[in-house]
């Protein structure tokens, strides 16, 4: 009995998810002053950077999670306020801070699109030095907490008695943490660098899989698309070619500058010029792998929920109850393949993290 | 696009988040996880190895009773075959013994009785000697009147005088 209404509400929980961004949807869609759906803005809104979390609307009302807003402005003036006085500005309004006017501009102008600006006195814009907590860097924060919320209590167990018998959370991390360096690390990083590289490379493994599962969590404080976020996998792209570079030793810098092919192609330097290209490429595929991958997979599901309401706009709301039935099923199929997408987009990161470490590592065959 | 543009505050804010983050897991997780792993593995495999020893030498004492209990039981069969002879041979040297013991009583017997007879003998002799001699001297003072009266009075001594002998 217990258990059936637990899964009765399990199932309903489900339910109410997978429809409640169709109902807030609706209610965009119904609302008086939207006479058309915007989809590129309905898709480009829920995909990028926000200054608030938006959770919905009740009757024309936002229901936000406000967040801090950090400027530098042009003259030096650092300005630190709630979210709240810049997402509920009207078109044309601006809000006052200290002498500066705020606004943010809507995702349909092509200057600065969703993002802050200081209306200056002259009537021009600029843009301020933003450090805002902005949505994604509230899932970056996030995700780091839990991170260190799941992995620190068991370390504090090994350190305390390694001998004893693991719970089942420590069986979990165990699990998790060796699928890691038993799949991904020992087979690419010669044994004696595993210790030094495998901290590396496991902190960037689950940062990913969590930001990608997190993400696909529709409902405050999740949702924020941070991996399919130009700026962050910038960052751990950035990452994995220090890794790569700052330590490879000097078997890979000279199979880069005077690689074992014949004479004429170093003379006149054709393979150094390609070799030192592809250091550059090898993390910039990586940084572009991961954005494109995981929001390509935002984007569908989206545009599959968005479906109901364009074509609910062009033949009216019965053709909507129609495709939202179709569209349902292909979202669900979709968040499965996320799922999928989430783990395998990690995984792959890390593994050519990881092999490009490790061919910086490797010693010359003596043959 | 926008979409395409890295955020400098975006930027800085995952920086700072992740180094942080990397830094505290690199320092206090991963190597203690690690290390508590390769501790317990090593620790297991140790057990293992210790505990076949003590199995192997355990085999070794279990063969060795074996064999100290093979080698007990042919002693015990050794001794029992041995008391078997030793009683045997008792056995039969009392036989001998007691056959010679008898033998010689039986001899012994014999001569005694050769001598008793032999004194019997001469004892009747001498008791046939004397009657004779009574009985012819009586016969000699009888001699004289009758003749008859001769014959009827040895029969008469001889009637009185038996022969003492029977045995």
């Amino acid at each position: 009995m217990k258990n059936v209404l637990k899964y009765l509400f399990l199932g309903l929980v489900l339910i109410w998810m997978a429809f409640a961004p169709a109902q807030s949807m609706a209610q965009e869609a119904e609302h008086p002053k939207e006479e058309k759906f915007d989809a590129k803005s309905f898709i480009f809104g829920h995909t990028g950077d926000a200054y608030c979390y938006h959770i919905t609307e009740i009757k024309g009302k936002p229901v936000c999670v406000w967040l801090p807003v950090i400027v530098k402005c042009k003259g030096g003036s650092w300005h630190c306020f709630s979210s709240k006085h810049v997402c509920e500005l009207k078109e044309g309004e601006t809000f006052e801070h200290k002498g500066a006017q705020f606004y943010v501009s809507p995702i349909s102008v092509d200057k600065y699109p969703g993002k802050l600006v200081e209306l200056k006195a002259d009537g021009s814009l600029s843009r301020p030095f933003d450090i805002s907590i902005t949505k994604n860097a509230f899932g970056i924060f996030l995700v780091c907490g839990f991170m260190l919320a799941f992995f620190l209590p068991a370390a504090r167990k090994y350190k305390k008695d390694p001998l004893a018998t693991p719970t089942k959370y420590q069986g979990l991390v165990e699990w998790l943490t060796y699928t890691v360096i038993d799949g991904i690390v020992r087979p690419n990083i010669p044994e004696k660098q595993v210790k030094k590289f495998a901290p590396y490379l496991l902190t960037v493994f689950f940062f990913i899989l969590f930001s990608n599962l997190f993400g696909l969590i529709p409902i405050f404080p999740f949702s924020a698309n941070v991996t399919g976020n130009l700026s962050i996998t910038l960052v751990l792209a950035l990452l994995t070619f220090f890794f790569v570079n700052a330590f490879g030793n000097k078997h890979y810098w000279k199979d880069i500058f005077w690689p074992d092919v014949p004479i004429f192609l170093k003379a006149f330097p054709l393979m150094p010029i390609i070799e030192l290209i592809s250091v550059f490429i090898k993390p910039f595929a990586l940084m572009v792998r991961l954005f494109a991958n995981i929001l390509a997979g935002h984007i569908v599901i989206l545009v599959l929920m968005g479906l109901i309401f364009i074509i609910g706009g062009l033949y009216g709301v019965g053709m909507a109850g129609v495709t939202s039935v179709i569209s349902i099923f292909m979202t669900v199929f979709m968040f499965a393949m996320e799922l999928m997408v989430a783990y395998i987009q990690a995984y792959v990161f890390t593994i050519l993290s990881a092999v490009f470490i490790g061919l910086a590592q490797q010693e010359p065959e003596h043959s | 696009m926008d979409l395409f543009l890295p955020e400098s505050g975006l930027v800085i804010w995952m920086l700072i988040a992740f180094l942080v983050v990397f830094a505290i897991l690199a320092k206090v997780a991963w190597p203690m996880i690690m290390g508590g792993v390769e501790k317990r593995n090593a620790h297991i495999a140790e057990s293992l190895l210790a505990a076949e020893e003590a199995n192997n030498a355990l085999a070794g004492i279990e063969q060795k009773k074996q064999e100290t209990l093979a080698a007990t039981q042919a002693e015990q069969i050794r001794i029992m075959k041995e008391s078997q002879d030793m009683k045997s041979q008792v056995i039969e040297e009392a036989k001998v013994q007691a056959r010679q013991e008898a033998e010689k009583i039986v001899a012994e017997a014999r001569l005694k009785i050769e001598k008793e007879q032999a004194e019997a003998m001469a004892q009747i002799k001498n008791e046939v000697i004397a009657l004779s001699v009574d009985i012819a001297e009586k016969l000699l003072q009888r001699e004289l009147s009758d003749k008859q009266a001769q014959n009827a009075y040895i029969e008469q001594l001889l009637k009185n005088n038996p022969p003492r002998i029977e045995a």
